[in-house]
């Protein structure tokens, strides 16, 4: 019972600070909204028994990706939209467009629990409190090559920023 | 019922005031200290030798107008200082002031909460409190400020990798995440991890000296060149804010040194026969001692050094921090496997 | 995408950012216009004038006695080097002979005043950079001068401690001894704030190649004193054109070879080792005799006009006067002072340096707005 009110008290909460995300006229407050927005799904992650990846969501998205994101706002001057925001039509279709993958997905994935109810790791609950533990073997076990490859694109995209953002080539 | 909520209840209440209690009289420390390395008196007239003066500093914060500059971002001005002090304050819920007491036969842990992840919890709370010295900048509307809190926020992100990365060898040499087991694996282990783990306590000292502004990477509140900062424009209570939390976080970062190097509340030399006598003094105590010996040192160290420039700063970060701390994340990964053979 | 297009998307403002007349760190009021690219200085504007008194005006109309003590005001860390360069300006204007044991008090108290001087100078350096102990450390020594030049003519900071002709009255009994023993003190704290600050890495990378400025350059510029000299160029006026007793004193000058901010700080330094030396020779063969020469009752030098420099602890202070033989006043009075001359080489030093070095080279430089402005 308690559980499920937190839940669904938090599910809300990440749901409108979501829509505050995208209709917050000053980008700074957007943005706020956002590391609110993430702190809730960090305390959703919390709720259910894996407080490793509650951690982790904090440490990277709310302590250091958003922060970046923060930077680029405040230095760069957003006082005009670039191009591409502009067009109203082009911006529309484009939602469209990511709408209908998401929906896509999530049906995709609904769709799959039916198909094989026991695929993918095993529900959290049975795990104990010690998951740091079944994390590190998921990750550098099971995935080992999904996740080097990963940190490999990941590699190969921060030197093409930085290449790109250097003044002098 | 008891167990669940009137005990973690009054021990948030007793470190909460503890905490407060400590940073008003941190402050008058760090005056004294300064004052006796300078060849001063520090403060001498509020009470016997200045005792009085935080509260005198309290009262004058407390009645002094609060400012809100008249183009500033009300609403991100009001919650920056609040961004900054709540992650300082609830970053001591893990921290293990000692082991288990018995308290009217029942035993209780002298800890809020043991959680299993409680190292990364530190982290994970620190990273929360770059968003206040940022946004205060940025809210201020002002260039002093702004200036500033880009210079802490591009600071605090670059220290925060090589400190997270020292908790990375001190994990693999204790084996766990949780801070309680890792001041008892010190136990087991013999010798604390400030022996056995020298590169990490030093990478970790530094970084954690830049983590929390002090001399000599007080850079984003370098009144000499950038009048005072991210809070240059706050006054009043909202400056008392920033304050507390600034000592609040030279706190926690001592504490959390005491618990990963220095043996967290465990008696020093327990092998020496004659000095088993050390061990009868309560464990909270050592803990206490232990911290303001490293709060000290952060003291002793703003009284000595002078200040390094941005860009030295981020590259002693960057170039010598981080790689030091990784090549110690590896050999402490090698020596751990060889020995495990 | 090609880099053009990136710079445009990514474009960043220049920030001009006024450092000044109200700010910790510059010294008094001057205003220093920033032009920042982030925290890089693209150029620097200097704006003086918030401390003008009309130094050289109020002097047209005070006889020439009364000028001594205006000239307290000028650089007022180091009132008696002023006062050491008008009265001698006078004394050649009127052709004086002063007695020798003058000359010997007054280049003891030039050379004190020297080492206050720089004391200030190193403290306030030090403190810009973030070593607060130092500026506390050579306080306490400073103190000990003020305490000797107390002794002497009863003032801490406006000494009006010289006259034309001489000095107003003679050592108070004891007080060379005083005297020397501040020397040892002071030897000895030397030691002490170098062990802070001259192998410190911090104070080495945050001085070391900052503000070079080459000897070619600084000769161009018009630089004086302890800058010029840390740019390699040995220029002292005590040994060029002595005055005083310097004639009679053994004493190196102290030059760099880089230039920058750090040689500067060694020169300094070492100028406060030799103002040790001197102060001691001076002491130890001080003559006996008057310390007034045979002066008018009413000063009114013949027409004319004379330059005189003095080796300031700022650099050449030098006092132009020009008496119409009519009045007991100039007719025009100038001062070229140091530190106005020194300051015209901040924009040039600064630029391409980052704003944390705009501090530490204003503190280089080593100015005081009361002489700048005057």
């Amino acid at each position: 019972m308690g559980q499920e009110v937190a839940f669904y008290t938090l599910a809300a909460l990440i749901l409108g600070f979501g829509v505050l995300v995208v209709t917050a006229r000053n980008t700074v407050h957007s943005i706020l909204f956002l590391v609110a927005d993430f702190l809730c799904i960090a305390a959703l992650y919390v709720l259910q028994g894996a407080p490793f990846l509650a951690v982790i969501q904090v440490v990277v998205y709310a302590g250091g990706i958003v922060v970046l994101y923060l930077f680029v706002v405040m230095l760069v001057n957003l006082k005009r939209p670039p191009e591409a925001h502009r067009d109203r039509r082009r911006r529309g279709r484009l939602g469209v467009v990511c709408a209908l993958v998401v929906l896509v997905e999530m049906v995709a994935i609904t769709a799959y629990k039916y198909v094989s109810p026991t695929a993918g790791l095993p529900p959290v609950t049975t795990m104990g409190p010690n998951n740091v533990a079944l994390v590190g073997a998921a990750l550098y076990q099971d995935y080992l090559v999904p996740f080097e490859l990963a940190s490999m694109l990941l590699l190969v995209a921060m030197v093409g920023a930085i290449v790109l953002a250097r003044r002098e080539l | 019922m008891i167990d669940l909520l009137v005990i973690p209840l009054i021990k948030i209440v007793i470190v909460l005031t503890g905490v407060l209690i400590t940073v008003m009289y941190l402050v008058l420390l760090e005056r004294k200290v300064q004052a006796w390395v300078q060849v001063r008196l520090g403060p001498m007239r509020v009470g016997p030798h200045g005792v009085l003066q935080p509260i005198a500093d309290v009262l004058k914060l407390f009645i002094k107008e609060d400012v809100t500059p008249v183009r500033a971002d009300k609403f991100v001005f009001t919650l920056a200082p609040i961004i900054v002090l709540v992650p300082a304050i609830i970053a001591f819920a893990v921290i293990p002031f000692g082991s288990t007491v018995s308290i009217f036969g029942k035993p209780v842990p002298l800890y809020v909460a043991d959680i299993n992840v409680g190292l990364l919890y530190v982290v994970a709370v620190a990273s929360i409190g770059v968003y206040g010295i940022i946004l205060a900048g940025w809210s201020s509307n002002s260039k002093y400020p702004l200036l500033g809190g880009l210079r802490s926020s591009a600071q605090l992100i670059s220290y925060e990798l090589a400190v997270t990365l020292t908790f990375v060898s001190v994990i693999l040499a204790s084996g766990s995440l949780s801070m309680v087991d890792i001041v008892t694996a010190q136990r087991a282990n013999g010798v604390w991890f400030a022996f056995v783990q020298p590169v990490s306590l030093f990478v970790y000292f530094v970084g954690g000296l830049a983590e929390t502004n002090r001399a000599p990477f007080d850079l984003p509140e370098a009144e000499q060149e950038l009048v005072a900062g991210f809070h240059t424009e706050y006054s009043g209570m909202r400056f008392a804010l920033f304050f507390l939390a600034e000592y609040a976080n030279m706190i926690v970062v001592s504490a959390v040194a005491t618990t990963l190097f220095f043996g967290g509340w465990l008696a020093p030399f327990p092998t020496v026969p004659f000095l088993r006598v050390l061990g009868y003094v309560p464990g909270w105590m050592w803990f206490v001692v232990k911290t303001f010996l490293v709060l000290y040192v952060f003291l002793w160290i703003r009284a000595t050094l002078p200040r390094y420039r941005y860009d030295q700063l981020m590259r002693l970060g960057w170039k010598i921090l981080i790689p030091l701390a990784i090549a110690n994340v590896i050999v402490t990964a090698v020596v751990k496997v060889a020995l495990s053979y | 995408m090609e880099p053009d297009v990136a710079r445009q998307m990514f474009d960043t403002d220049e920030l001009v950012i006024n450092m000044g007349p109200q700010h910790p760190a510059t010294h008094g009021v001057l205003r220093v216009v920033l032009k920042l690219d982030g925290e890089k200085v693209v150029d620097a504007d200097v704006v003086i004038g918030y401390l003008h008194r009309g130094v050289e005006k109020l002097s047209e109309n005070r006889d020439f006695t009364q000028i001594v003590l205006l000239t307290d005001r000028l650089d007022y860390v180091a009132s008696a080097a002023a006062n050491l360069a008008y009265v001698e300006t006078v004394e050649k204007l009127l052709s004086l002979e002063v007695p020798r044991r003058a000359k010997y008090l007054r280049t003891i108290l030039a050379e004190l005043q020297r080492l206050a001087s720089h004391l200030v100078w190193l403290g306030s350096h030090a403190m810009d950079i973030g070593a607060v102990t130092v500026f506390l450390y050579c306080l306490r020594e400073r103190e000990l001068i003020l305490d000797l030049f107390e002794e002497f003519c009863g003032a801490r900071l406006t000494y009006n401690s010289m006259r034309i002709g001489g000095l107003p009255q003679d050592l108070p009994p004891g007080w060379d001894r005083k005297a020397l023993q501040f020397c040892d003190i002071q030897i000895e704290k030397l030691a002490e704030y170098e062990t802070l600050l001259t192998h410190n890495r911090i104070w080495l990378e945050r001085t070391r190649n900052i503000g070079v400025i080459s000897a070619a350059d600084a000769v161009a510029v018009g630089l004086c004193g302890p800058p010029l000299r840390g740019s390699g160029v040995a220029r002292d006026v005590r040994k060029d054109e002595p005055y005083a007793a310097y004639a009679e004193m053994e004493f190196d000058v102290p030059v760099g070879t880089r230039g920058d901010t750090y040689d500067r700080y060694l020169v300094r330094l070492e100028e406060m080792r030799q103002s040790v030396r001197i102060i001691r020779q001076a002491i130890g063969g001080l003559p006996e005799g008057p310390v007034m020469g045979k002066v008018p009752r009413l000063i009114k030098p013949p027409a004319g006009e004379t330059y005189h420099a003095n080796e300031s602890p700022k650099g050449e202070l030098g006092f132009f006067i020009a008496s119409d033989g009519k009045s007991t006043s100039p007719y025009r009075l100038r001062v070229r002072p140091p530190s106005f001359c020194n300051l015209q080489a901040l924009p040039r030093l600064v630029r391409g340096h980052l704003v944390a070095d705009v501090i530490a080279l204003i503190g280089t430089i080593d100015i005081v707005l009361g002489e700048v402005d005057r």
